[in-house]
């Protein structure tokens, strides 16, 4: 009996073990943030540049800055998200090299269609986010130190509500990811900041709409870096530049341009002019 | 009501269009999870039985130990096996972060201790019975850990497939460690996930069923074989 569950268990172990081995040929591993899979980007992009040069891209989505985390530890190769600060702090610490600019995208406000702020179609986002307070009107917080939250924070605490959010019961810490957020203001009727691409790809958008997009203060830059390769041979540096190379030469650019939600373009290049 | 129906078309298309990431996600689920309650078995059903054997000082803590790791939060025990398999940690030379191996790792620590607990609930009324039938025939531990699980068999079926429903049903400890990349560790849990948090709950739903349906066939599959084997 045991040496028929022990064969069993071989043999499995066997297959896992020859299928992992040969896929590790010509891969890395690339940290990135919810956003950029759930608006289906990555669907888009990895294809063309598998095929363009054979690599095969393993993408690990989690929040900025769990992102960094990763990359700071030396377990992933490279590293694409949204907070250049941070960006910029872990090529100071020696973790990361060689940031470049890849892409914008933007921040947006969506709230319920009723609209009990009023914040419809104005362009200053602080006023807006001052309005919702004033308003006392239910909005939805990431709350999950991504880099979509830290932005949310830097706009409060320039707007006249300041210190008038935090702890009210109108404002919302769901601690989550951008979708389940946007699931959650759906069911709440809420309001909620949110990137374009994640909010153009969503589904369960119920009784909610884009209100205010446009304020230079919502701009998303995306940063791509390359973790040291100082971090030990295991680190895939050579797979991970070639897809630096490619994201920032034509053909990446022409990817990242030709990626459409709806026929609209949703992430744009850092010299290109964005929306607003 | 409209979404279950909308669930139900999309686990039809799903299927019935032999859809790649599909068949990904169910191989590395069912792949990982019963290698992963095989090795529990393995190890754990012995254990098991040899706490159900012996009396030693130490037994009452260890059992309760073994029922407590029963409650264990999936995600806690990814963390615990991320921070050993990450690069910086003790493991990390191994390169297991992100990989199926990795994903079993974490789902045989969580499987383990249901093994060891019901194994040892299902053989210590038989040692009670039994043992010393086995001593006076001159039986060693081995033997008695043997004849033991071979008495018990038809529970042990029962232990394997609460063990794999647990494997099978976490999405926590496996997102962790295995980062749910798309077409390598992305099982039919992570799918789920991802799908929700996307905001597409009919596609979400419609994985859900495909899983569920699954999780009774395999259940199906070890109850006939465990009647085919039992017939003489």
């Amino acid at each position: 009996m045991f040496r028929r569950f022990a064969a069993v268990a071989l043999a499995l172990i066997a297959v896992m073990t020859g299928t992992t081995a040969s896929a590790q040929q010509r891969s890395f591993t690339l940290a990135s943030t919810t956003s950029t899979e759930n608006s289906g980007l990555f669907a888009h992009l990895l294809p063309r540049f598998s095929a363009a040069t054979g690599i095969d891209v393993r993408v690990v989505a989690v929040g900025t800055g769990q992102a960094l985390g990763l990359a700071a530890r030396g377990d992933v190769d490279a590293v694409l998200t949204h907070d250049p600060a941070g960006e910029d702090d872990l090529v100071a610490k020696g973790h990361g090299i060689d940031r470049r600019d890849v892409m914008y995208n933007d921040f947006v406000v969506i709230g319920p269609k009723l609209d009990p702020a009023r914040i419809r179609g104005m362009r200053d986002v602080k006023s807006a986010f001052s309005q919702i307070a004033g308003a006392r009107a239910p909005f939805t917080s990431r709350g999950d130190d991504s880099g979509t939250h830290r932005t949310e924070l830097r706009i409060w605490q320039a707007s006249a509500a300041h210190q008038k959010w935090k702890g009210q019961d109108w404002y919302r810490e769901l601690g989550t990811g951008m979708g389940p957020t946007l699931n959650t203001a759906s069911a709440l009727g809420a309001y909620v900041l949110a990137d374009r691409a994640t909010w153009a790809n969503f589904k369960n958008r119920g009784a909610l709409e884009l209100l205010l997009e446009g304020d230079p203060l919502l701009l998303n830059p995306y940063g791509s870096l390359r973790v040291n390769p100082h971090k030990g041979p295991h680190i895939r540096s050579e797979a991970a530049l070639i897809w630096q190379e490619w994201l920032t030469s034509e053909p990446g650019r022409a990817a990242i341009t030709s990626f459409m939600i709806d026929g609209a373009q949703v992430f744009f290049l850092p010299d290109q002019r964005p929306r607003g | 009501m409209d979404t279950m129906s909308q669930a139900t078309a999309a686990a039809a298309r799903l299927i019935f269009s032999g859809n790649a990431d599909l068949f990904s996600a169910v191989k590395t689920s069912l792949s990982v999870s019963m290698t992963a309650t095989a090795i529990a078995c393995v190890i754990g059903a012995p254990l098991g039985a040899l706490l159900a054997i012996r009396a030693f000082p130490g037994r009452p803590a260890a059992l309760i130990v073994v029922n407590a790791l029963l409650g264990m939060p999936p995600v806690v025990v990814g963390l615990i096996v991320y921070l050993l398999l990450s690069r910086a940690g003790p493991l990390g030379s191994f390169g297991l972060l992100f990989t199926t191996k990795a994903m079993i790792i974490a789902q045989v620590a969580l499987t383990l201790p249901i093994v060891v607990a019901l194994t040892h609930r299902a053989t210590t009324a038989l040692w009670k019975d039994y043992g010393d039938a086995l001593l006076i025939d001159g039986a060693g531990t081995g033997r008695c850990i043997a004849t033991l699980l071979a008495m018990a068999r038809d529970s042990l079926v029962t232990v394997g497939l609460a063990a794999f429903g647990r494997a099978i049903a976490e999405v926590g400890a496996i997102m962790i460690v295995g980062g749910n990349i798309r077409g390598h560790t992305r099982t039919m849990t992570t799918a789920i996930a991802l799908e929700t948090s996307k905001g597409d709950l009919a596609l979400a739903m419609g994985l859900g069923m495909i899983l569920v349906a699954l999780t009774i066939l395999v259940s199906g599959a070890a109850f006939i074989l465990a009647r085919a084997a039992d017939r003489p």
